[in-house]
Parts: C-alpha cells; structure tokens; sequence
C-alpha cells in the first residue's frame, strides 16, 4: 500500500494546476445547459482543446497526453478545484468516447474522436423513450434495413436528451429486431442530428434551463459505417456506455472535493456553532474522502488488469447520494438566504437531485447490486 | 499510488480467516456468554502460535514487527467471527506497549480500556486509559465487574491498589487511536458477517411463495447495506496506512474510519434483524451475538457522533 503520488504525477498536476489558474474564466459561464451558455461553453472547451487539456488521457493523435488513468484522476481534482466551467461535451468524452475506443473500428475512431476532442461535433444520449425510462429494454423506436442504400431507416421518439437541441450528434439504441427477446435485437446507432427527418425540439428542466429535448426520427436514413459494435448486440455495447457513466468517468472524485471545500468554506464564514450543522458538514467531507478512496482502490485493481463489473452500480447510488447531501447541508447552513437567485447553492441543488434519477435510477442501481454483487433471486 | 493489500498481507488474513473459522466457531460466541472468562477455550493460544498476538511488537522483543496496515485485515477477522477476547486491547495497544516476549506470544494476555476495561479479570496486566493512565499487574488491581449487553464482553472498572506504571502522554496517545482503528476494523468484519448471513437466510426464507430476498424491499435494504460498507472498509484501510506512515492527519483519518465503520455496522445490524423478522428476535438464534457486539463497539472508544465531531473540529476550527 502507497498513497503517494509519484513525482511524474505531481509534476502533472502541478502542470495542470499551473494552466488551469491562468486560464480558467474569471467569472463563471452561463449555464451550460442552455443555449447562450452552450456556446460560451463550446469556446472554453476548444481552449481546452488547443493547449492539450480537453481529453487528456487519449492518445496523442486525438488531441490527448496518453495520461494514465491515476493522471485523469488528478486532473479531474485539479480541473473542479479551479472552479473551471461544467463539461458540455461530457456525453461524448466521457461516455461515447470510452465505448468507440472499445467497441469501434478503426475508421469509426479516425473519424469521430477527433472532433468530439475538439468540439465541433457535440455528442447527446438517446436512450430513454416515452414510455421506456428505467426499463431501457423496453425502447420501441426502431431501425430497418435498407440494403438498396446500404444502410438503415430509423424511427420513433427519444427524449429527457440532454442538451439535445444544441449537439449535433445523437447516440442510441434503435430496435433491429422486433420478434427476438427484449435484450436482444438491439442496434446502437450513431445519429447526426442535421439527417432529413430528424426533428428536435427542446424542453425545460425543474431548473428551468432548457437543457432537455425530444428527438423524433422519421424514417431517417444513416449508412452502416453508423452502427457501432454488432447488429443487435446493443445491448452489450450500451452496457458498456451505462457503466462510465454510473462510475468513475462521468463523476471523478474531484468533483465532490471540490463540492465539499466550498461547503466547508461557507460553514466556516456562516459560523459553525450548530452541533448538528458540524455533524453534517463532517459527514459530507468523510463520505467525499470514502468516496475518493474507493476509487482509488478500484482504480488499483484496474491497473491490475482487473474488471470492475457491477460494482458500478454502488457507486453510481454512492455520489449521488453524496450530492444531494452535500447541497442539502449548504442550504441549511444559508438558512432564510437559500431561496435567493444569487446563490449556486440552489440551482446545484436542482440539479444534484437528478442524480438519484439519471444514468438508471437509485432504485435499479439497488437491484442491480442485490441480484448481481449479493446474488439475490431476481424473482 | 497503491491503494490495495500486498499478496503476503491477504495471504496472512486468509490464515487467520481459517483459524478463527475452527477456532471460533459460532458456537464458541455462545459459549463465551455463559462461562467463567467470557473468552474462548483454544482461541487465545492458537493466535498466539501464529504470531498475531505480537504482530506490532517489534522483533528484536520477540514479536513480528508488522505495521498498522498489517495487521487492520486481521482485526477485521476478528471482527467477522465475534472473536470474544481482548485482541485489539492486547495485540494493537497492550502487547507493542510492553513490548516483551510473554505478551509477544500472548502467554501473559494485557488488555485495555477507557474507562471500563474488557477482560480484566482474565488479563495478567491491565493498560487504564483516561484521565490518569497506568499500567498495572492484575494482582495489584482492585476490579468492579460491570455487565456489557454483549454478555462475553466482561467488563471492570480498574483502579490500582498497589504500584502501578503512569503512561506519557505519547503512548496513551498512540494506544487510543490503534485501538480505534482496531474497534472499526471488528466493525467492518463484523458488518459484513451481518451481511453475509442475512443475504443466506433471505434465499432460504420463503414466504408467499418465494423467497424473501426477491423482494424489492428486501433487496433495497441489503443493498444500502453493501454500499455503507464498501465506503466504510477504505476510510478504514486508509486510517492504518496513515498511522503507519505518521501522516500529519492519521487521528482525523482514524476518527474518520471510526464514524463510517460503526454507522455501517449499525446500519447492518439493524438491517439484518429487520430481515431476519421474528426468526432474528430469538435468543436462540446466533444473529443476536454479532448484533450486540456491534452495539458495544460502535459506542467504544468514541462513537459515530463524537469522532464526526473531531472531524468537525479539524476541518473547521484549523
């Protein structure tokens, strides 16, 4: 056991560190989720892009620094100390990005992962439906074959898409074959949103922001070169998808770090004579620390070449957990000033209650590790 | 950047696992509720052959002169089995503090407590932690014994009759958080026992023709229990490295472990009677045993609320 970072990792954090106090936004972006702040966003994410600092763990000819795995931790901790502005083009970096490195060809990696690097192709998930939201199998938009175009015809309706009227790309799971079982006869497709008959309209949040939007697809043709892994194997490749997200990629550590500094900072200028309000801000910094360390064992045994499996799924109920924690002890300590407009408490508070409801609700993630990690019967 | 076991530290842990398994069978709990020492009959010597009692001591005194992340897995062990006798008291605090042959071997048993003292009576030597701390032999000690709700637990107040030893202020110090660390490992073993036997019996159990460990309700209960303990177990890990290391923060760290260990016990605790039903509420049953270990323990050396409070303090009042 060595909880010591090696003096290559604290010379990249350093370096890092070093950028980020010069380059960070002095004063914080517009809301990211929606449209004016999309774009503001989009020019900080090519900052980001240009110095080398936007996917820094991707090989060098996409932009990346090869960072190893314990490096992107360190960077992720540096990027949200900053205070640096939210990653608009997580759902491609963070999410696509890990399964076209898994599960792409060649020429699909060639061709997407250079500009979702850079951002000028912005990635968005279509998984949920209307009425497929938790139960994902039960999707019914769907593709046919069109062997005359080489490609297939998709329709039906996605949405709760996040920032879905801004990107330009879709990716999702489409049903290729309607008489197989539910888990069975699906196709991951990869969208661009400007194909004919594809219509987006966007729809608002609980935050207000618009950062939601339904996608319906008319009979819109994508060549096959679109389809990523097997055809009707999607099922495995959007698993693949669902566990960065419930795990280490789409929430770093470093996040909640960073949450749980502020929150120690304005328990500190409130005051903090409350023995219940100092149980609680104690509470929030042991379960980030808790939070922090499991992943970094997970990460050791990733390093090992171990798998990660289910376990994701403890996670995922972990941190968001932990986020609505975190804001609601905030909001507690800014008493009667909790309501006003002014604070970021609120409106992250907002948002951190969607994190018990995305990336597969708290309840799944539940039966998940009763069935899969304890091994109950699953009827 | 390491955050894992070497294959010699699981390697160990798998050894003592296997002892305690013959050694400290369910049935040998019991049986320490009702007899003379509240101890088990073989236990205490087997251990002591291994050279878990004197893991800390140093060698040159006879011991292994292992560390703290050494020895945090078997505590767990120990944990996990109920292990009624004084082995965090003597292996964590007494032993390396004597630092002899005898209490290296486990042949003269010390043990240690603040204020009540667990096994006094049984102990050749006795460490008092508290306002005034001492060592004294058991023949120069005059015992109270109180009665613990974990019943193998013997409880004592100590107070010296004839010469004892005053501790500075460095060795009580290093005693209390070793054996604060030591407490929330038992109580990670023992969360997971809780776990373990409750996930068995909620297969095994039927009702409305099925078996109970299928329902939701069921499920979503043991889950959180998982979860509490996934995040509890590295705190705990981290703790023993700090003190290893003589890291700056390693009491914060230790405080940290103690609050998430003992909420995730408890929460197992409660948890597994709740899924056990009625069947769990016998005395019969052997449920209760690691149960109420798990009461004494998250409450010993500083509960969940006092250790948060110590947090509080260093990352509040810096």
């Amino acid at each position: 056991m060595d909880l010591t970072w090696s003096d290559a990792e604290e010379a990249f954090r350093a370096e890092a560190r070093a950028w980020l106090a010069a380059n960070v936004p002095a004063a914080p972006l517009p809301s990211g989720d929606t449209r004016e702040g999309f774009d503001l966003h989009l020019e900080w994410e090519r900052t980001l892009f240009e110095a080398r600092w936007a996917v820094v763990s991707w090989p060098e000819s996409y932009g990346g620094r090869e960072a190893s795995i314990w490096e992107w931790l360190l960077f992720e901790e540096e990027y949200y100390r900053a205070g640096a502005p939210q990653r608009v083009t997580q759902n491609g970096i963070f999410l696509l990005a890990p399964t076209l490195f898994e599960f792409g060809t060649p020429e699909q990696q060639d061709r997407f992962l250079p500009k979702m690097a850079s951002g000028e192709e912005t990635w968005c998930q279509g998984w949920s439906e209307p009425d497929a939201g938790s139960d994902l199998a039960g999707i019914s938009s769907r593709a046919e074959r069109d062997d005359a175009a080489g490609g297939w015809r998709l329709t039906g309706q996605k949405t709760w898409t996040t920032r879905g009227a801004f990107c330009t790309h879709l990716f999702g799971l489409y049903r290729t074959d309607p008489t197989a079982e539910r888990h069975r006869g699906l196709t991951y497709f990869l969208l661009p949103l400007d194909s004919p008959g594809v219509t987006v309209r966007g729809f608002g949040r609980l935050d207000g922001d618009e950062g939601f939007a339904e996608v319906f697809c008319d009979d819109v043709f994508v060549p096959e070169a679109m389809v990523l892994g097997e055809v009707d194997h999607g099922w495995k490749v959007a698993m693949a998808t669902t566990g960065s997200e419930r795990g280490l990629t789409l929430r770093s550590p470093g996040r909640f770090l960073a949450t749980v500094a502020r929150l120690v900072e304005l328990a500190r200028d409130r005051g903090v004579d409350d023995p219940l309000v100092r149980q609680r801000v104690a509470q929030a910094q042991i379960a980030a620390e808790a939070y922090q360390l499991q992943t970094l064992a997970t990460v050791t045994k990733l390093s090992a070449g171990e798998a990660a499996g289910a376990e994701s799924s403890l996670t995922k109920v972990f941190w968001s957990e932990l986020d609505v924690q975190l804001h609601e002890t905030a909001l507690s300590l800014l008493g009667h000033d909790a309501e006003l407009d002014d604070t970021p408490w609120m409106k992250g508070w907002q948002f951190a209650l969607s994190g018990p409801i995305y990336a597969g609700t708290n309840e799944i993630q539940r039966n998940v590790i009763a069935e899969r990690v304890l091994g109950l019967p699953r009827k | 950047m390491r955050f894992a076991f070497s294959d010699d530290q699981l390697a160990f842990r798998d050894a003592v696992r296997d002892l305690l398994a013959k050694e400290c069978p369910p049935s040998a709990v019991r049986e320490a509720w009702s007899n003379d020492t509240g101890r088990t009959a073989t236990a205490w010597a087997a251990l002591g052959e291994m050279g878990v009692l004197g893991a800390l001591v140093p060698e040159d005194r006879g011991g292994l002169g292992l560390s703290e992340v050494d020895v945090v897995l078997l505590a767990e062990e120990t944990g996990r089995a109920a292990l009624p006798e004084p082995f965090v008291e003597h292996a964590l605090v007494g032993a390396p503090l004597l630092a002899t042959e005898a209490a290296a071997t486990g042949a003269v048993t010390v043990t240690a407590g603040d204020p009540l003292v667990p096994y006094a009576d049984t102990a050749h030597t006795i460490v008092r932690l508290g306002h005034e701390s001492f060592v004294v032999a058991r023949s120069a000690a005059d015992l109270t014994a109180h009665r613990s709700v974990d019943h193998s637990r013997r409880l004592f107040e100590v107070v010296a009759s004839g010469g004892s030893e005053p501790l500075e202020r460095a060795a009580v110090s290093t005693a209390y958080w070793r054996a604060t660390l030591g407490f929330s490992a038992q109580l990670v073993g023992l969360g997971h026992h809780l776990l373990d036997t409750t996930t068995e019996y909620v297969i095994e159990r039927k009702q409305f023709g099925a078996p109970i460990g299928s329902f939701q309700a069921i499920k979503h209960k043991l889950a959180d229990v998982r979860i509490a303990l996934e995040f509890a177990a590295p705190l705990v890990y981290r703790a023993a490295s700090s003190l290893t290391v003589g890291d700056p923060s390693a009491r914060t760290h230790v405080s940290m472990a103690k609050a998430a260990a003992a909420d995730a016990a408890s929460l197992a605790a409660r948890h597994a009677l709740q899924c056990h039903g009625a069947m769990g509420y016998s005395f019969e049953y052997d449920l209760h045993l690691w149960i109420k270990r798990v009461w004494a323990l998250a409450g010993a050396w500083g509960d969940a609320t006092w250790h948060r409070e110590l947090v509080a303090r260093a990352i509040l009042d810096p």
